[in-house]
């Protein structure tokens, strides 16, 4: 298909299964929609009016192309392989989600919905999901588990003053994944007028698909980018994976090539410690079945989901995307685990190198490269994909450094409003 | 007996069957135990155990706690098969698993069934698992002679039905709404369609669920269904009156 570039378009299966995983384990009350959905996915697919559509708006709502940076200092600090970082930082809302949010609400524009529903656990997805609402005239609700609406505030704070309601899901774990099931009630309540903008390669087909397919836009430009940029092909790219679809995204532009694709995963305080988030890069998830799709999840052997960790909320999920289940199965995809501690180092470093600040998600994958750099050739190129900026997620990250000085701000500020200031 | 012909049996007697739906481990088993007995002792024709998932999607906010604090309580999924053979031993009528997918596909599809059918277990209600997904558990439901019990919803297409009648057995639930449980159903003219298209569209019986709490719902289903399915309305009883409320609940809603 020619409109997607001079490369292979992004990955495509009939029946919703990637090898093993996939499929859509989904209640009788959404079969209705999920035929309408895939019937309006598939048109869109064939139809290259679409995807210039797609373009167009990412190119004037959401800076695309995002550039191509060549980390010249560090680099030079790890006096190995050349660096190049993908700018997915520089989208509308600081990251990957605006593509897909904008991809899906083109698509409830054919559909003729009125309403949109999305899970939020970092807040990044909701906030992208507000904006779009807002653009396309479409009432927004957003599902966040309480634990994540009190570490995210400043998230909460846009997505309402963007108009969307934000519902905290007291549920569960009362993250990422009690979310997702509280957006499927809503869901099955209100099928008639509502569509569900899942916010990564996750959940039952078609989505993994799909929003492979709107974030696979990150790959095509890269590759294009950096062989401009260096004149040849990176030796790897590497991606931190929360449910997948940043990582999806910047793969799929390098998948038929001789390019070694790393995804990185949240490894908390260590693998060995059981808190963590790691489902392909540790020993400690089995296949199952769940949020309507098949994949390997971190449960214990009776089937029931386990608790897990990260100090980025984005990638503190369960689950995986089953396509990227199918290239790690396969041996196409290599995973690794980055800690909170790695993650942190990462961030300072790059920001005082390179005066780029990554989100903690992003971070994950820094922290890989940063290892594997020094043992590559300096005539060999990396990319790190950075999914989304850090200096919007202040407290988070001010609070994961533990700086006194932006605490004792916290401290007075907090008086100041108590004293009624 | 298969689950469709015991039914139908019961039902020349009586107008209208009553299921009920009991969360296992919520609060306790011990507390499970009486809810049943008190269930079986004032007529209740047969009974739903849920065996609680951690994601239990298509619940509604009752049920989900319910879930939930029988997880924290320590219930697994050994304790609720053990609990299953006592009841199945105890009370003569007929016991249904409910639960989510990945319950049955991590103990393994084929040990699951072998041991569901050793417990004496008539039926399977698995919301999570559509015919496209499940066609190895639809096709062992026969072979053990189970009862896979299938969902209608108002949305559900007509030919969507008839292929739904072709795979499931013993009876189909129609969700009287769209939604999850435990929100309150309005029955007027629209659901009344809705039971209309499900009997046209299959020989099996039907029974009616989500948000049924009433002698005055179950008098609206009389001659338009088989089966009148009580969930959340008990749980909730049990809640805030205790197990002692649910006898006369029960009888209550015939009566
Ligand atoms: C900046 C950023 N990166 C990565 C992720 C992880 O998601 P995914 O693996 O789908 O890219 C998130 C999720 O919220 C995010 O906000």
């Amino acid at each position: 298909m020619e409109f997607y570039g001079d490369h292979m378009p992004p990955v495509q299966q009939k029946n919703g299964y990637f090898g093993n995983w996939g499929g859509a384990f989904i209640p009788e009350v959404l079969h209705q929609t999920f035929c309408e959905l895939r019937a309006v996915y598939a048109a869109a697919r064939q139809d290259p009016d679409f995807w210039h559509e797609y373009k167009t708006i990412m190119a004037t709502y959401s800076c695309r192309p995002t550039p191509l940076t060549h980390a010249a200092n560090l680099s030079a600090l790890f006096a190995g392989a050349r660096i190049f970082i993908k700018r997915e930082d520089l989208n509308h809302t600081g990251a990957h989600k605006a593509n897909n949010v904008m991809g899906q609400g083109l698509l409830v524009k054919r559909m003729g919905k009125k309403r949109v529903i999305a899970e939020t656990g970092a807040g990044q997805h909701g906030v992208a999901t507000a904006t779009m609402a807002a653009k396309f005239g479409l009432a927004c609700t957003i599902y966040m588990g309480e634990k994540d609406v009190a570490r995210q505030r400043p998230n909460v704070f846009w997505m309402e003053k963007l108009g969307a309601t934000v519902v905290p899901v007291t549920t569960g774990s009362r993250s990422l994944k009690d979310a997702i099931n509280e957006a499927f009630r809503d869901w099955v309540s209100n099928v008639d007028t509502t569509h569900y903008v899942l916010g990564t390669a996750c959940g039952p087909h078609p989505f993994p698909e799909m929003v492979a397919w709107f974030q696979s836009i990150i790959g095509q430009e890269a590759r294009a980018q950096i062989l401009t940029q260096f004149g040849r092909l990176p030796s790897r790219v590497y991606a931190c994976v929360g449910g997948g679809s940043n990582a999806m995204g910047i793969f799929q532009g390098f998948m038929e090539d001789d390019v070694e694709l790393v995804g990185v995963e949240a490894g908390g305080h260590g693998l060995a410690s059981g808190r963590h988030a790691a489902r392909l890069a540790s020993q400690d998830a089995s296949p199952g079945v769940a949020q309507g799709y098949k994949t390997m999840f971190l449960q214990n052997s009776d089937g029931q989901m386990q608790d897990t960790h990260s100090v980025a909320a984005g990638l503190d999920y369960v689950g995986v995307s089953p396509i990227l289940t199918d290239l790690w199965e396969k041996g196409r995809v290599r995973f690794e685990s980055a800690t909170d501690a790695e993650v942190l180092e990462a961030l300072d470093l790059t920001m005082k190198k390179e005066g780029i600040i990554p989100a903690l998600e992003s971070a994950h994958a820094f922290v890989q490269a940063f290892k594997e750099a020094p043992g590559m050739s300096t005539d060999e190129a990396l990319i790190i994909n950075m999914s989304g900026r850090g200096d919007k997620d202040i407290f988070t990250i001010a609070h994961a450094f533990n700086d006194p000085s932006w605490k004792q701000f916290i401290i007075d500020k907090g008086a100041a409003y108590a004293a009624g200031k | 007996m298969p689950l469709g012909n015991n039914l139908r049996q019961a039902m020349v007697q009586k107008n209208i069957l009553l299921m009920t739906h009991i969360v296992l481990g919520y609060p306790s088993f011990a507390v499970n135990r009486q809810v049943i007995a008190a269930m079986v002792k004032n007529g209740v024709d047969l009974i739903e155990m849920q065996i609680p998932f951690s994601e239990p999607m298509a619940d509604g906010p009752v049920i989900v706690k319910a879930n939930q604090d029988a997880l924290a309580a320590g219930a697994t999924v050994a304790d609720c098969l053990d609990f299953a053979a006592e009841m199945t031993k105890k009370h003569a009528i007929p016991f249904l698993f409910m639960t989510y997918y990945n319950i049955i596909f991590k103990y393994g599809e084929d040990a699951f069934f072998k041991k569901a059918k050793e417990l004496g277990i008539q039926g399977f209600i698995v919301p999570d698992l559509p015919p496209e997904e499940g066609e190895n558990f639809y096709r062992l439901a026969k072979e053990y002679d189970i009862a896979a019990i299938l969902i209608y919803a108002p949305t559900t297409t007509e030919t969507r039905m008839a292929k739904l009648a072709a795979t499931g057995t013993g009876f189909i639930y129609c969700v009287a709404r769209l939604g999850v449980t435990g929100q309150a159903t309005k029955f007027d003219q629209p659901v009344e369609d809705y039971l209309a298209r499900c009997r046209k569209a299959t020989n099996l019986p039907l029974a009616v669920g989500f948000g049924i709490s009433s002698k005055g719902d179950v008098d609206y289903l009389r001659g338009k269904a088989d089966i009148a399915v009580v969930g959340t309305a008990t749980i909730k009883l049990v809640d805030s009156e205790g197990v002692q409320a649910v006898g006369p609940f029960i009888a209550g809603l015939r009566g």
